[in-house]
This record gives structure tokens, C-alpha cells and sequence, in this order.
């Protein structure tokens, strides 16, 4: 690895520029400490996301050289090629500044997408017993560790050229809910993710998986949501 | 049109697809085959003509061809262009039924 990584990162809003800045190159680094080193020592004014740092909040997803990633478990040395990174902020959302996007959008499209967990028994029932091995129980559990990223959304061409499209991880998150038998939102929920804005828009393209750092399958998800709602519509419930 | 009406047209869309594969693979057969065999047009209609079999395999044919078309270039439309509503089901509803009937015109036109 070279001693010095050439940096170029986005400034201003959506009529920015990209800037170069030198950063010492060390061992075990990690984009966002790049970036993170950029503010403390060279533009204090750099505005980015970040908390946990450990690739559970989802705070810190960046353009990396062209690949939507979570900038705190990025190694510097697998993705920069010849010492040299260009950081920019996701796609598919306005950006705020800098490497910080309005990401209200992505999650209002999580309630559109009725991803609230709405509980079907009442106060003082038994509780719902659920087998680990049931098909539904696998199904959501394949799709239950989105940190809400926004990775997949900002790979998604479907988000890009149709604005209503609900998107990766708010389809992804109904999913899990449609295979929650403690659920009682059911068909009122398969409505608000049918149709052109919903899982029928989705090309399977899936750039989402490809992309998912938590190695998720939106694409997988909304290929369920297709055959739930068509049964539901099958059977005369949607 | 709501999720019900799009979830419709989404299922009719797999369904005529289905139907098209297998389909089309007959027609190209039976082309191939009245080429090879070098079949005039009189022997072809010799075949077909009062051939409940023949027409009801076009009809199908010609069917799931128009709703195919109709439907998927109104999704094409819908993503590259900004033209939606009802002005856009209307027109390609009507493609739909063009289709059809120049289809369907040609299978009777081969069965009587």
C-alpha cells in the first residue's frame, strides 16, 4: 500500500464538486476512519454520518469508488485501488451535504410499506408460539437483520427511474412481517406493497443483494411479496 | 388502477407467458416443419381448415400474445416515459384488442 491515499470527496449539495485531500495510509484502516481523519485534521466543516461504528446502526453508508458500502467495515485496502478512493454520498436520495443525504424519503417509504409490526391478539392472551424450523419463521429470519442502511436502495435502478417505488428495504421489511403469524395487518399491508409502486415494479435485478453488507435478499423478499399477493388476489382477500 | 387491478394484470402477465413459451415453440415447429416438407400454401390449408385443434391453438396463441403485448408495454411505458392514467390503459387496451382481432382473424381465416 502506498504511504499517502489520494482522496477526492463530494462537497456542497447537488451542485458540489469533488475535493482532494492527502491521508496517511495505515494498516487495518477503514474508509470511515478516512473520512473521519479528513474532519479532524483538514475540513472541519465535512459533514458525514456516523455512530456505532461497528456495522450495526447503518449510519455511515457512502459512495465508495463508485459502490454503494458501509464506509465502518470497508477496509481501505480492499477497495482502493492504486491508493486512490472517491467518496460520495449515496445515490437515489437529495443529498443534504457533503457525504450526508435526507434519508427521510427511504424510511417514509417503510410506513407506506406498513413495516410497523401491528399485533393481532389482545392484552392478556397466551403467547404465540412460534417454531424456529416453520417456513415462515425462516422466511423472516432471513430478512430480519436490516440496519437500515440505505445501501440497496441507493443500488436499486427501479428507485432511480420510478420515485413511488417503495424500494428494497421497505419491501424487504414487510416481508418478514407478512411471515409474522403474530401480525394482524395481513391484507391491508399486501395492498400497500402490490402494484407499481410496490413489488410488481421490481425488475429482479438484484442489485440490492449484490450490495446488501449484511448479505440480505431483498430481491427474495419481494419474489414472496409477488406470490403473496397473488394468491391473495387469487382467493378474492386483496 | 389499485394493487388489486395491478396485481391482476401482473398475474395475467406470468400466466400469458407461460402460455407463450409453450406456444411459440409449436408455431416454430410447424414452421420449420411446412418448410422442410416444402408445403404449399393449399396443403397447409388442407390441414387446417375445419381443424377445431389448429384454430383453438391459434385463438390461445393469438390471446395470450395481445395481453402479453398490451400489458408489458404499458409497464415499459409507464417506466421510461412520464404518460400514466387512464388515456395510457386506454391506449394500449385498444393495442391489446387490435392484436387480437388481427390474430384471430388470420386463425379463422386458416380454419373456414
Amino acid at each position: 500500500m502506498t504511504a499517502t491515499l489520494h482522496v477526492s470527496v463530494w462537497r456542497g449539495g447537488a451542485a458540489g464538486r469533488l475535493v482532494a485531500y492527502d491521508v496517511p495510509a495505515q494498516e487495518s484502516q477503514t474508509v470511515l476512519d478516512v473520512v473521519t481523519y479528513i474532519q479532524r485534521h483538514l475540513e472541519p466543516a465535512l459533514s458525514y454520518r456516523f455512530a456505532c461504528r461497528v456495522g450495526m446502526c447503518g449510519s455511515c453508508a457512502m459512495t465508495v469508488n463508485g459502490v454503494p458500502r458501509w464506509t465502518c467495515r470497508t477496509h481501505v485496502r480492499r477497495v482502493a485501488s492504486g491508493g486512490r478512493l472517491e467518496l460520495r454520498p449515496l445515490e437515489n436520495m437529495p443529498v443534504i451535504k457533503d457525504l450526508a443525504v435526507d434519508m427521510s424519503n427511504f424510511f417514509g417509504k417503510w410506513s407506506r410499506a406498513h413495516g410497523a409490526f401491528a399485533p393481532m391478539a389482545g392484552l392478556g392472551e397466551e403467547f404465540a408460539k412460534v417454531a424456529p424450523d416453520s417456513p415462515e419463521r425462516q422466511a423472516a429470519s432471513a430478512g430480519i437483520e436490516c440496519i437500515g442502511c440505505g445501501v440497496c436502495y441507493a443500488a436499486c435502478d427501479v428507485v432511480r427511474w420510478n420515485d413511488a417505488f417503495l424500494g428494497p428495504a421497505a419491501l424487504n421489511r414487510a416481508w418478514t412481517l407478512v411471515n409474522d403469524c403474530r401480525d394482524g395487518d395481513g391484507a391491508a399491508r399486501l395492498r400497500a406493497v402490490a402494484g407499481d409502486a410496490g413489488c410488481h415494479a421490481c425488475h429482479s435485478q438484484q442489485s440490492c443483494a449484490l450490495h446488501c453488507p449484511k448479505q440480505l435478499d431483498p430481491t427474495a423478499a419481494i419474489a414472496g411479496l409477488k406470490r403473496a399477493t397473488a394468491k391473495a388476489a387469487l382467493w378474492g382477500k386483496l | 388502477m389499485g394493487a388489486r387491478g395491478e396485481t391482476w394484470l401482473w398475474i395475467l402477465q406470468r400466466a400469458t407467458a407461460a402460455v407463450l413459451a409453450g406456444a411459440v415453440l409449436v408455431h416454430l415447429a410447424t414452421l420449420v416443419y411446412a418448410v422442410r416438407q416444402g408445403l404449399s400454401a393449399a396443403a397447409i390449408l388442407a390441414r387446417t381448415e375445419g381443424n377445431l385443434a389448429w384454430l383453438g391453438f391459434y385463438l390461445l396463441f393469438a390471446t395470450a400474445a395481445a395481453l402479453h403485448a398490451g400489458i408489458g408495454l404499458r409497464t415499459v411505458l409507464r417506466e421510461a416515459t412520464p404518460w400514466r392514467g387512464p388515456s395510457l390503459d386506454g391506449a394500449v387496451l385498444l393495442l391489446a384488442v387490435a392484436i387480437a382481432a388481427a390474430g384471430w382473424r388470420a386463425a379463422f381465416g386458416l380454419f373456414a
